[in-house]
């Protein structure tokens, strides 16, 4: 199978094309966002507690101190999709190098990074990451970090697997008969075999990060410069029984995201799995 | 014999990540900007610099970080997990008040995830690529996707303010003398909605799994034998599929205690539930630190424990380890 | 055809649903306390034929044609539920790999209790001490506490006596076995087919064995029907067809036998060619393409039904000339 197929695949996989095509949705969201509403979200646009539909200028209402919801969900989008994505990038690049590692190693090295994971995910995650926001003060910086920290150990454990895989594989045996420095293996000949699985994981974690993301902020715990769909949901809770759009809305925001990156990564898997059978 | 040698190998590990996860709480005690005397000062309200500095020495914090360490491995295996200064008691006792609450809240959370995702996930297999299996895939998609506090407001939305059915929050709405039953129905009347919450996650990823597996066992050679011996279909699909394919979701369901764990926070916290995961928030945000340690580290031997025990569990299941 | 025949296949074809049939008008009947064996290689549909019988078609396999007669039963259009009143109790089927062919987390005695009660009227006890008496009778050592045990507790050969025993727990009519020895080690083969015999003998069951190897088909089988891409090449008595076969076929398949007394340097023989793909239409006889008598009307018009002898049916060109081949 060439890669011009790969392309091909992708595309009549309707949860691929659904999951991206929801997922250009939100980054429209995001980017329209200081377009459309340069005052940011936090300014007072109308009447407080208008109902979505009741004013033109409103299309999605007001929450209780007058501010606009459209406003809140396009600039939300930004931050959540933001987070989300650096979260997984730190994750992934510290995850790869841990799995790398132990998988290719072995021995103490296996061991003692093995141990060191485990510690890791033994801490209940989301409990962890309360505790690191609060430490380090809450900012996207720390929340990123966060994150980061709680879901490096599922990436190290996916390469880590593959990597013991493929070091029995007869090419790599090839290639350490031949002198091959050990570095060049892993990045030129074992770490490209890896990635497929870690491209679909990588979806999955993205929408995790954003799951995460918005619980943090949910709970007051977010970066108080900045308003993310989490916070619009919090914020929302308190004023439930007269306006429950508040917290519909931006949930169901959140719901689509996670929806979409999960179609993605269910997209991928199929395309890409199908690639590894005969 | 071999069970008891598996057993203290295990026992060793657990110990060894244990000790792993308390130094890792210790540097993440001492990587926050101030430490534990400048709080304390700043809830008494006292800035005066020398007796911040009586009080540092006093807790051992002006000692080198070794010994701390040491000093608070010792603290550990004592018990003496120190004071909640935000809340005035013990930190070992509020843990213990609360433990309670939360294993009822993730108990029964889990169960109905079982129960439910493994009778969804055999109706999908059974109707692979069919109708019913499209719309359970969907279901369980959407499960996934709702954050736990949407689908807690959602229902709090539905059934308490709009209905009227359940209550909101807290665990208990009786005063005074109440029979055994009466207790229980209230118990159970609290619980649905912060159980239904916590569970939907879960009942998504293990229809998921089941599903899965259940495809995988289905065209397998001894269902063909039952089959052959005119079984009836329920009695195939229970006896000879779903037993086999639920080996693998039972050692899933031990390891999602640590996410339960996590998951119930926010559940707690929306439900004013009494239970470790509320507290472990109001700790966080009163930026009481021994109480925040404690709750980790508890979480952590909890989570420890259950995958020891998920594991003898497994051996003990499966009958070709068990008799190996 | 006989009128007291057990089971009787009438030009049964089986196949796709796009019209592509794997088993192409196979017709034959068995007796009760005979052994009738369906010999063939891999593709030649005997298999399927079986799993026909048995109600155990895949999914995508169903029958084109034909009717099959069991105990004066019509067989194909039984309704899964009338099915299950069949299987397990007047037909018993056995397989290939006895390995796999047992629940892995069901003790052995309860496998059995499970196919005793589901069929007959026994209480746990009653089932129980059945289970053990099945057991001893395929000679099982030790069968009160073998019933206990688990499948990986024991090696292929007694694994495959448990399945026997299951096959044969309710007493039916026909068995059913699908290459019961092909997984099993050449010493465990002939005490299998001894049980099968001593089996058969006992309680005057028919039997239907599927297989690809004529030492088997010697050694315990009364008739034999030859297959080929999912027709009957010939059938016939045992004795009479292994000695004297009428199909080229036939033939080739007992030349290719390892007879020992090959010369060191004369190659095996074997028959050139491979089985083709199953196709939508007949096109004249399956083998003709790997027929060394071929004749010209081979490959283009359906050979005719011939009767070498009062006993034997062969289709084939060259045999309806009475030329020999």
């Amino acid at each position: 199978m060439t890669m011009n197929t790969l392309p091909r695949r992708l595309l009549s996989s309707l949860t691929f094309v659904v999951g991206t095509g929801l997922l250009l949705a939100m980054l429209v969201m995001a980017l329209l966002g200081p377009w459309l509403y340069p005052q940011g979200p936090w300014t007072v646009a109308g009447a407080p507690m208008t109902w979505p539909g009741t004013d033109a200028a409103l299309p999605l209402g007001t929450d209780a101190l007058g501010r606009d919801i459209l406003a809140g969900l396009l600039h939300g989008a930004r931050v959540s999709l933001l987070i989300g994505a650096a979260a997984t990038a730190v994750a992934l690049c510290v995850g790869i190098v841990v799995g790398t590692l132990t998988g290719y190693f072995g021995g103490w090295v296996d061991d003692l990074l093995m141990r060191l994971t485990d510690a890791v995910q033994t801490v209940p995650p989301f409990l962890l990451a309360i505790v690191v926001v609060l430490i380090v003060n809450p900012s996207v910086a720390s929340i990123v970090g966060a994150i980061a920290l709680i879901s490096w150990p599922t990436v190290a454990r996916l390469v880590r697997a593959e990597f013991m895989r493929l070091r029995e594989a007869d090419f790599v045996s090839a290639c350490r008969l031949m002198g091959m420095r050990p570095a060049r293996i892993i990045f030129v000949q074992m770490l490209p075999n890896a990635i497929p699985p870690i491209v679909v994981s990588s979806s999955i974690m993205v929408a995790s990060a954003i799951l995460i993301e918005s619980g943090l902020a949910f709970l007051g715990l977010g970066d108080p410069n900045v308003i993310s769909w989490g916070t619009m949901v919090g914020l929302g809770r308190s004023d439930l029984r007269a306006g429950w759009y508040l917290v519909v809305i931006p949930g169901l925001a959140i719901m689509l995201s996670v929806l979409a990156l999960n179609l993605l990564g269910d997209g991928l898997n199929d395309a890409l799995n199908t690639r590894l059978s005969p | 014999m071999n069970f008891l040698r598996y057993l203290l190998r295990r026992l060793a590990q657990a110990a060894l990540v244990l000790g792993l996860v308390i130094v890792l709480q210790f540097l993440l005690l001492h990587l926050a900007p101030g430490d534990v005397a400048d709080v304390i000062a700043g809830e008494s309200q006292a800035s005066d610099p020398a007796f911040v500095q009586q009080l540092r020495s006093e807790l051992g914090l002006d000692r080198p970080l070794p010994v701390q360490l040491l000093l608070h491995l010792q603290r550990v295996v004592t018990l003496d997990w120190g004071q909640a200064h935000s809340m005035d008691a013990p930190v070992w006792q509020l843990i213990a008040e609360r433990l309670p609450g939360t294993a009822l809240l993730m108990v029964s959370a889990l169960l109905l995830a079982i129960v439910l995702g493994v009778a969804l996930g055999i109706l999908a297999a059974l109707h692979a690529r069919r109708g019913l299996d499209g719309l359970i895939s969907v279901l369980a998609l959407l499960f996934y996707a709702t954050p736990g506090f949407l689908v807690g407001i959602g229902l709090i939305l539905i059934f308490t303010v709009q209905l009227q059915w359940l209550p909101m929050s807290g665990m208990s709405s009786l005063y005074g003398d109440a029979s055994w039953w009466q207790r229980s129905v209230d118990t159970a009347r609290h619980l649905l909605m912060p159980m239904v919450s916590l569970s939907l996650f879960y009942v998504a990823i293990y229809t998921r799994l089941m599903r899965a597996a259940m495809l995988e066992v289905l065209p397998m050679d001894h269902v063909r034998t039952a089959r052959a011996k005119g079984l009836g279909r329920w009695r195939i699909v229970w006896h000879h599929a779903a037993r086999n394919a639920l080996l693998p979701i039972v050692t899933m369901a031990g390891l999602q205690v640590s996410s339960l764990l996590g998951g119930s926070v926010i559940v707690e916290t929306i439900f004013g539930w009494p239970g470790i995961g509320r507290l472990a928030f109001e700790a966080v945000f009163k930026r009481d630190v021994p109480l925040v340690m404690g709750i980790l580290l508890l979480s952590s031997v909890l989570v420890l424990l259950v995958s020891l025990l998920v594991d003898l569990i497994y051996t003990r299941l499966d009958p070709r380890i068990r008799l190996r | 055809m006989s009128p007291s025949a057990l089971l009787q296949v009438q030009d049964m074809r089986l196949g796709l649903a796009d019209g592509t049939a794997l088993v192409d008008g196979v017709s034959w009947s068995l007796a009760a306390g005979q052994t009738l064996a369906v010999v063939g290689e891999s593709g030649s549909g005997k298999s399927l034929s079986a799993m026909a019988l048995m109600g155990l078609l895949p999914p995508a396999v169903r029958w084109l044609g034909g009717q099959a007669q069991f105990e004066g039963q019509a067989l194909r259009d039984l309704s899964e539920r009338d099915y299950r009143q069949i299987q397990g109790r007047r037909i018993g089927m056995i397989f290939q790999e006895p390995m796999t062919s047992l629940n892995p987390v069901m003790r052995i005695g309860d496998q059995l209790v499970e196919v005793l009660r589901c069929h007959l009227p026994l209480s746990a006890r009653a089932a129980r001490d059945r289970a053990v008496e099945l057991l001893a009778s395929v000679q099982i050592p030790q069968p009160e506490q073998r019933i206990s045990h688990y499948p990986h507790q024991m090696s292929g050969g007694q694994r495959q006596r448990v399945m026997i025993a299951m096959a044969l727990a309710c007493d039916p009519a026909l068995l059913l076995a699908d290459e019961p020895t092909t997984a099993l080690d050449v010493t465990v083969q002939a005490d299998i087919l001894q049980l099968l015999r001593e089996q058969q003998q006992r309680r005057a069951l028919g039997v239907l064995l599927i297989t690809h190897d004529l030492g088997v088909v010697s050694q315990v089988a009364d008739h034999v029907v030859v297959m080929y891409a999912g027709q009957v090449m010939e059938q016939g008595p045992v004795a009479q067809v292994l000695s004297q076969p009428a199909h080229p076929y036939t033939q080739g398949l007992l030349r290719a036998r390892p007879s020992g007394k090959l010369a060191r340097s004369e190659r095996l023989h074997e028959i050139a060619g491979m089985v083709a793909a199953p196709t939508r239409e007949r096109l004249g006889c399956p083998f003709a393409a790997r027929c060394a008598s071929a004749l010209p009307q081979c490959a283009r018009e359906q050979p005719p039904v011939v009767r070498p002898a009062p006993e034997r049916l062969a289709a084939c060109w060259l045999v309806s000339q009475g030329a020999a081949p």
